[in-house]
């Protein structure tokens, strides 16, 4: 079964078309990789994908038991969060805010999700630590531990290594990885990076206001699309 | 010292204003530690500018002020959000906009009418006398309410304060919460304006919010300490004013300005020297 299905969709970003003829499909389990230059579109897919923008044309269906608001989401970091202060367990916690319905406020079960999560991605220790004060590793895991808090099914990264240095970067990748394989949560990532892309991901979206390609990776190493790209002509 | 609080309590002008002073103080600093973070620090500035071309105009036709102030005041804050939000013209831009734009409006009619007399100079600069038995009763229903929504969405606030992408795209209804925010903003202004003067109500919304946060590490003490540091600074700020006759609410600025250096200096002092509150750094 397709958790999301997009079939002609289009998307807009004030008035302009930002995106169109979008057709694929994310199947449980998956690891999505979502790549193109900057302005190819691929922020206002994201912003499509979770219900923050209905598309101009065509549909995104979602399916296989996947509850539109139940999609975590691992947002860029924002100019807010750099000096904002609260504490892990506090922005973690704050994940769990759509199994609430109308209740007020927290209770066991989801305070014990949040621990779950935190353990989960070894930021347990953490726990009543300052956000602002963590390295940018450590927030990327918060920010990822609060995600899963939100989902049991899907997560969407935007650029979640953007800012990081190469041993955090490998070290997200990894804990990206191993949590598709490990729960069967499906992954759809944004990235900038198409080596790490060929090298994680099990199928690729290429974007360039158009849908330049969607296949497996294999197939994707040999395309025209993905050659030009992983080759660095500035031509897509 | 207790004879001084004896004295001060005997006038019933001044029980009035203590009492509907610390409500302001302590709803305007629930809502300060939201609107700062989510940058919108100036709009009590630009809502209590707005105020003021009201109350102006409220004065030149004769129509009672709090009537006419308060839809006008919360109709701006409703509109500051939307322009905001759609992007076209950016949140300080369009506070900028909004509040030149209404005291231009209040000042011409204030000249063409009754010209600058001392109701609309209390209107700028506050007055302590300004505070009828029906604005306590009004502060007792605001503060009520205002303290009965913050706890039950507390956890609502947090998120769409944190990060309000993330609480969109799972569900929750951002858009309602903000104009929450401004509504009660709003009314927090129109109450407080009379007392602290427009020019200066909007230290109440950001003082006690940024003080606190040079020392405190997690939000749900800063929303504490913030209220605890807004309401004491009111109390510190009248009980100079009665003292030594000055502005009341210039007297509750400069208090908070002192704290707010007590606390910077705090913040720096621990960072130089992390040992001293090594113990506590955990737990605030």
């Amino acid at each position: 079964m397709n958790l999301i299905t997009c079939t002609d969709t289009a998307f807009a970003y004030d008035g302009n078309l930002a995106v169109e003829n979008l057709n694929f499909v994310v199947e449980n389990g998956d690891y999505l990789c979502i790549v193109g230059e900057n302005g190819a579109g691929k922020s206002t897919l994201i912003k499509g994908l979770l219900n923050l923008k209905k598309p101009t044309e065509g549909t995104v269906r979602t399916g296989d038991g996947l509850v539109p608001n139940e999609i975590g989401y691992l947002p860029q970091q924002t100019e807010v969060q750099k000096d904002f202060p609260a504490s892990v367990y506090e922005v973690v916690l704050s994940g769990c805010l759509n199994s609430l319905g109308r209740k007020p406020f927290y209770t066991k079960k989801e305070q014990n999700r949040a621990l779950q999560n935190m353990e989960r991605l070894g930021i347990g220790a953490l726990r009543n630590k300052c956000y602002r004060e963590l390295s940018g590793g450590q927030q990327r895991r918060v920010l990822l531990a609060r995600a899963l808090c939100a989902t049991k099914k899907l997560l969407l990264l935007d650029e979640p290594t953007a800012g990081l240095d190469p041993v955090a970067t490998q070290e997200l990748y990894g804990l990206i990885k191993s949590l598709n394989e490990t729960t069967g949560i499906t992954i759809i990532m944004v990235s900038h990076d198409i080596r790490a892309a060929i090298t994680y991901a099990k199928h690729i979206l290429h974007l360039h206001t158009t849908q330049v390609f969607f296949g497996t990776v294999e197939q994707y190493l040999h395309s025209s699309a993905g050659r030009r790209f992983l080759g660095g002509g500035p031509d897509v | 010292m207790f004879e001084l609080i004896g004295e001060m309590l005997s006038y019933p002008f001044m029980t009035r204003a203590l009492f509907v002073g610390t409500i302001i103080a302590l709803c305007s600093s629930l809502l300060g530690v939201s609107l700062v973070l989510k940058r919108y620090s100036m709009i009590g500035d630009g809502l209590s500018h707005v105020g003021v071309g009201a109350l102006s105009v409220a004065a030149a036709t004769n129509l009672a002020p709090l009537a006419v102030a308060t839809p006008v005041v919360v109709l701006a804050a409703f509109l500051l959000l939307r322009i905001s939000e759609n992007g076209k013209i950016k949140g300080d831009a369009a506070i900028a906009l909004i509040s030149t734009g209404a005291l231009a409006i209040g000042v011409t009619v204030v000249s063409m009418t009754s010209g600058m007399n001392t109701d609309v100079y209390n209107y700028l600069f506050g007055s302590i006398l300004g505070m009828s038995s029906e604005d306590v009763t009004l502060s007792a229903i605001l503060s009520v309410i205002v303290l009965i929504l913050f706890i039950l969405f507390y956890n609502r606030i947090f998120a769409i304060t944190f990060d309000e992408t993330f609480a969109k795209a799972t569900g929750t209804n951002a858009g309602r919460y903000n104009m929450l925010i401004a509504l009660l903003t709003a009314l927090i202004i129109v109450l407080g304006m009379r007392m602290m003067g427009a020019l200066l109500i909007s230290s109440l919304i950001i003082f006690p919010a940024l003080t606190s946060m040079r020392l405190c590490k997690r939000f749900k003490t800063v929303i504490i300490n913030s209220a605890v540091i807004s309401v004491l600074c009111m109390w510190a700020g009248m009980t100079l004013s009665y003292v030594y006759a000055t502005p009341t609410g210039a007297s509750i600025v400069l208090c908070n300005i002192v704290m707010f250096i007590a606390y910077w200096i705090a913040g720096l002092v621990r960072k130089a020297l992390p040992g001293v509150f090594a113990g506590s750094k955990n737990r605030i």
